[in-house]
């Protein structure tokens, strides 16, 4: 089959899925819902899988497949800043190019595992169909983002995650934090939709087109006749615009804080949405117009310090957070954190690799806390938990591979892609040793909350209340099945792109080259490093994560968990951390209340005035119609019954001879026949 | 013999019994039996004027009179039945719908 002119099926079998789940999902029994969900979207991954494999069979310089279903808008000339006219032109066209290629691996596996996971987890659950036809409608979403061949399609795709997001953050909506935390989501995202849109606007109006290639090339063009310059003003605003849509839905500083409060949503959706793929589509969107921020070296600082910085500042958060899953969401925030690191500084290629391991680890430390909350009966609070290890094994074993994997232990698929990153944090042109510093610092961080979990979880004593305890059981296969097979990927997906310096081919790099392509722009000199060097940052890495690893273990292992020993630790940093540093507040004091008065104004405005004009009106109408009903029945009702009443009394001579007897009729009648007869017999010739 | 003359009185005879009696019984079955009576008298004129000029077409008349009575007949002891149904009553003066 020729699978690379067939991606444009790739969105629709989830699309099918959701139709007939949405409409007749509720008559069906669970395990018929469950097979065409997960069905839809395994149909998907072999259609993905079988367009990928024919592209790699590709030349590598032309690994770029566009399928142009139809036109979809066109919308008749407009002028573009430079002056002359361009069409308002958008195809509805799929795109396939490295890129794409692993997102959509990525998306359609990982997303297939927690389908079926999902079967499992959901099992007792009011709504099962509801849960997947958004699911499946989250898919669909997902891949038109990911295979869309322009920013209008991608954005098509982007407000459909954005809104199956908001459906199943809010997927108990009985509970009021569930449906506060799906608004939040929402309104949060629509802040960042507002900067994406507007650059897909900036970009129309500069290139006179949206379409993905036809920008590059446009920009590489300008870039080579020295129409465009590297720095100049409008790639900086579109590239920040951009960076805006992507930190919204990125959950990067300052737009992150619904991510953290999207954990009321169950937990595969948590692993699918909110860990491996929607949060990374803005990572993918930076990626994807990595030659507008090439232009821009002023937005990549941007880019990479805002990285960095939120990679820090959720580590530090995810350190006292006592909710299994909001150590997970702040996790998610700060490896999200060193993926834009790692875009910032211009290794592109290191943040989308970054992406895909995380999409591994992340969703199977998810999965894994699912499966543990599952055991629990719904309790997610590690206060509660401990010496889980035995109780349910095959949980406890992929999240501690889970664990080692984004602490980052050598040979794991996290210590490739995250040494990648900090290794060009530090080594590339844009790179900066802060940088360095910062993602160094993370690193142990990250070590230390993820051992913190692990133990609190599994380890010490247990806290357990005893009617639970009772209770805990092992999860049923078609949840540690996809456990197993992404811890196993958590181990191995890290070697596709084994680093030069171990001696491997950085395929993974090589594979994403041609859609990474530098700009032809003149550029700092670049410092030559030895593989010693990368070694050494490596190892430095290694030992600050080991750091990280060996406080957890005193702290948390070696003596159990008591809140009150954590609490001296932190000493004044201690609230401030659980609280978030109080940004929630924060933000509540400077734009939520804000915004809340000024609907309440609005609000009372509309009450007094617009409501008293209402009223008002209504009022005067009122007794306005008394008036001219009082007009109506005396005078032009009196006239209508004088007329009647005067022809009525004047009438009474003629009323006599209708008396309404057939027979005085007749004899009338009579009457005249006689007169006839007399008048034709006797009257005047 | 009789002749053309006796037939033009019992005709009038008949005639004119049947007048007397649509303007003065007050039963809604009589009256239309003193149609019938009318109509009758009208076809012993024709039949008689026939037989004297000696041509069919007083015969033809007939039968047509004879054809509509009977139609009559049955449309107005309908209107009588559903009449009777409505009022319960034969009388034609409690029937005086089309006065004002």
């Amino acid at each position: 089959m020729d699978f690379l002119n067939l991606i444009w099926l790739i969105p629709l079998f989830p699309a099918a899925g959701f139709v007939i789940n949405g409409l007749f999902g509720k008559r069906m029994s669970k395990t018929v819902v469950g097979i065409i969900a997960s069905g839809a979207v395994l149909i998907s991954f072999i259609f993905a899988a079988g367009a990928v494999f024919q592209l790699i069979q590709l030349d590598p310089l032309h690994r770029t497949h566009t399928v142009k279903l139809y036109e979809w808008i066109n919308a008749g000339p407009a002028h573009t800043s430079e002056g002359p006219l361009a069409r308002f032109q958008v195809d509805w066209g799929f795109l396939l190019d490295p890129l794409s290629s692993v997102m959509v691996l990525v998306v359609t596996g990982i997303g297939f595992l927690i389908h079926i996971y999902s079967t499992g987890y959901m099992h007792d659950e009011d709504g099962f169909y509801r849960f997947f036809a958004y699911l499946n409608l989250f898919m669909f979403s997902m891949l038109t983002l990911i295979l869309g061949s322009n920013y209008l399609m991608m954005f098509v795709g982007w407000e459909g995650v954005g809104l199956c997001s908001y459906l199943l953050i809010g997927y108990y909506f009985h509970k009021k934090s569930a449906g506060d935390a799906s608004k939040k989501a929402f309104i949060v995202n629509r802040v960042g939709d507002w900067g994406f849109s507007i650059g897909i606007m900036l970009i129309f109006v500069t290139f006179g087109t949206i379409d993905f290639m036809q920008v590059g090339e446009k920009v590489r063009e300008g870039a080579m006749s020295g129409a465009f310059h590297a720095g100049d003003t409008l790639f900086v605003v579109i590239a920040l615009a951009l960076f805006v849509g992507a930190t919204g839905k990125s959950a990067q500083i300052p737009l992150y804080v619904w991510l953290p409060d999207a954990m009321e949503g169950p937990t595969p959706v948590s692993a699918l949405i909110h860990a491996a793929t929607m949060v990374t589509a803005g990572v993918y969107m930076v990626a994807r117009s990595n030659f507008i921020y090439q232009m821009a070296p002023q937005a990549m600082l941007v880019v990479a310090v805002i990285g960095a910085i939120t990679a820090f500042f959720a580590a530090s958060i995810g350190l006292v957070q006592n909710d299994i899953k909001r150590v997970l969401a702040y996790s998610t925030v700060s490896q999200l954190g060193y993926m834009f690191l790692a875009l910032g500084v211009g290794a592109f290629a290191a943040g989308i690799f970054h992406l895909m391991t995380h999409a591994f680890f992340k969703a199977l430390l998810f999965l894994g806390s699912g499966s543990v909350i599952h055991a629990m009966h719904h309790e997610q609070d590690m206060r509660k938990m401990g010496a889980l290890k035995d109780k349910i094994p095959v949980t406890f074993w992929t999240m501690f591979i889970g664990t080692l994997a984004i602490a980052g232990t050598p040979g794991l698929a996290g210590f490739f892609s995250k040494d990648e990153i900090l290794w060009r944090a530090y080594s590339s042109r844009q790179g900066h040793w802060l940088l360095w510093l910062v993602g160094a610092a993370v690193a142990g961080m990250t070590a230390f909350y993820m051992f913190r979990l692990l133990f609190m979880t599994f380890f010490g004593e247990s806290r357990v209340d005893h009617h639970t305890a009772h209770h805990i059981h092992e999860s049923p296969r078609a949840m540690t099945i996809p456990l197993i097979v992404l811890a196993i990927g958590s181990v191995v997906a890290g070697y596709i792109g084994f680093p030069a310096w171990l001696g491997g081919g950085d395929a993974f790099e090589k594979f994403l080259e041609p859609v990474f392509e530098p700009l032809p722009i003149p550029l700092g000199p670049q410092a030559e490093y030895s593989h010693m060097a990368e070694a050494g940052m490596a190892a430095v890495s290694v030992g600050v994560a080991l750091l990280g690893f060996y406080l957890a273990y005193s702290k948390y292992c070696k003596r159990s968990w008591e809140e009150q020993r954590e609490k001296r630790q932190y000493g004044a940093l201690y609230p401030v951390l659980l609280n978030k540093w109080h940004i929630d507040e924060l933000y509540d004091a400077l734009f939520v209340n804000r915004l809340k008065g000024a609907g309440k104004a609005l609000w009372r405005f509309d009450g007094k005035v617009i409501d008293g004009v209402v009223n008002g009106a209504a009022w005067t109408t009122g007794e306005g119609s008394l008036g001219s009903g009082w007009w109506d029945r005396w005078i032009v009702d009196g006239l209508v019954r004088f007329v009647g009443g005067f022809i009525k009394t004047m009438s009474w001579p003629v009323r006599l001879i209708e008396t309404g007897y057939t027979q005085n009729y007749a004899l009338v009648m009579v009457f005249g026949l006689l007169i006839f007869i007399g008048y034709v017999l006797w009257g005047t010739p | 013999m009789v002749t053309t003359f006796h037939y033009l009185v019992l005709g009038a005879a008949l005639f004119t019994i049947g007048v007397i009696g649509v303007l003065t019984r007050r039963n809604i079955m009589v009256i239309l039996m003193s149609i019938e009576l009318m109509m009758n008298a009208v076809n012993i004129n024709l039949i008689a004027f026939s037989s004297r000029l000696q041509q069919v077409t007083g015969q033809v008349f007939a039968i047509f009179v004879i054809t509509v009575a009977a139609a009559e007949a049955a449309v107005g002891l309908g209107i009588v039945i559903a009449m009777f149904k409505n009022k319960e009553t034969m009388n034609i003066n409690e029937i005086d719908l089309m006065k004002w």
